[in-house]
């Protein structure tokens, strides 16, 4: 427990962490790829027809699900809190996609793979998807929605 | 092994790692960004545990010639900092902000809370799509006329 923080939660949070760095690893070793979600999405659906062979992108994408499922059948359950209203959804998935695809990359591919390789283009996208999240959940705060 | 396996193993660990840290919550995933509000630090420990494998596994790539379960490596290269980077990294942290989701936990939470989520996960595929064919479409109507 964080002192000022009683629902943080570092410890998991740090160990889920190494998990995904790990998954991460695995992929750029393993494959010589990055694990970034939203081009494996798009490359499994055939959204997007370069990057990744399909069955490597559908494998990827169906480990996803399989892994959280895993961990909540083990924990006895994952929390999760999601909007009341459905419009945040899909608003929020609709720029969420769209973004993720003219940015060429989320918070898997830029975030945790291109950062942690000092991939100028990764560290710009990263320090923009973060500014413009704190700046949304900001003005939300500001417009009474949260 | 198989590459295949290879890759279902890494998407059901950042699955797992996901769910383990409590990023499969869009709250907790909002709480983070919420600097005025109710801050939760969660997710700056996620992003620290994930990137150390990863750092050491940029330094062990330098000195392999090929992946261990591929031909080749098949990585980006472009280092170059363009107009589609910015504007689709703004709009991506726009709909983060509003949802608490991104791809990745979106699509980990179909096999926790698959009815939750499935209204983002459809909206997530659509926006992809529309990135895809929209300017297509659009050039195939400024032809047409």
């Amino acid at each position: 427990m964080i002192p000022g923080f009683p629902h943080a939660m570092p410890i998991e949070g740090f160990i889920g962490g190494l998990l995904i760095g790990l998954a991460a690893a695995i992929m750029l070793l393993g494959l010589g790829r990055i694990a970034g979600v939203s081009g494996l999405a798009a490359r499994a659906t055939g959204i997007a027809d370069t990057g990744a062979p399909r069955g490597i992108a559908l494998a990827f994408v169906i480990g996803l699900p399989l892994g959280a499922f895993l961990i909540a059948t083990l924990a006895g359950g994952v929390t999760t809190k999601f909007p009341v209203s459905i419009w945040p959804l899909i608003i929020g998935g609709l720029l969420v996609g769209f973004g993720t695809r003219l940015g060429s990359g989320c918070t898997s591919g830029h975030g945790v793979c291109g950062m942690s390789r000092l991939s100028p283009r990764s560290l710009v996208a990263t320090a923009l998807f973060m500014a413009s999240g704190f700046a949304t959940v900001a003005l939300l705060r500001l417009g009474g929605f949260l | 092994m198989k590459p295949i396996v290879v890759s279902l193993v890494s998407g059901a660990l950042f699955g797992a790692g996901l769910a383990f840290s409590g990023m499969a919550d869009p709250a907790r995933v909002q709480g983070f960004l919420d600097l005025f509000g109710n801050w939760d630090p969660t997710l700056a420990f996620v992003m620290g545990g994930a990137l150390i494998p990863m750092a050491i596994a940029w330094i062990i790539k330098g000195k392999l010639h090929a992946p261990l379960a591929a031909p080749v490596f098949d990585l980006p290269t472009s280092t170059k900092l363009d107009r589609p980077l910015a504007l689709g990294s703004l709009l991506f942290g726009l709909g983060w902000g509003i949802s608490g989701l991104c791809p990745g936990p979106a699509l980990a939470d179909l096999g926790v809370v698959p009815l939750a989520v499935m209204p983002f996960v459809v909206a997530m595929f659509t926006g992809m799509a529309l990135h895809r064919f929209l300017p297509q479409l659009t050039q195939q109507k400024g032809a047409s006329q």
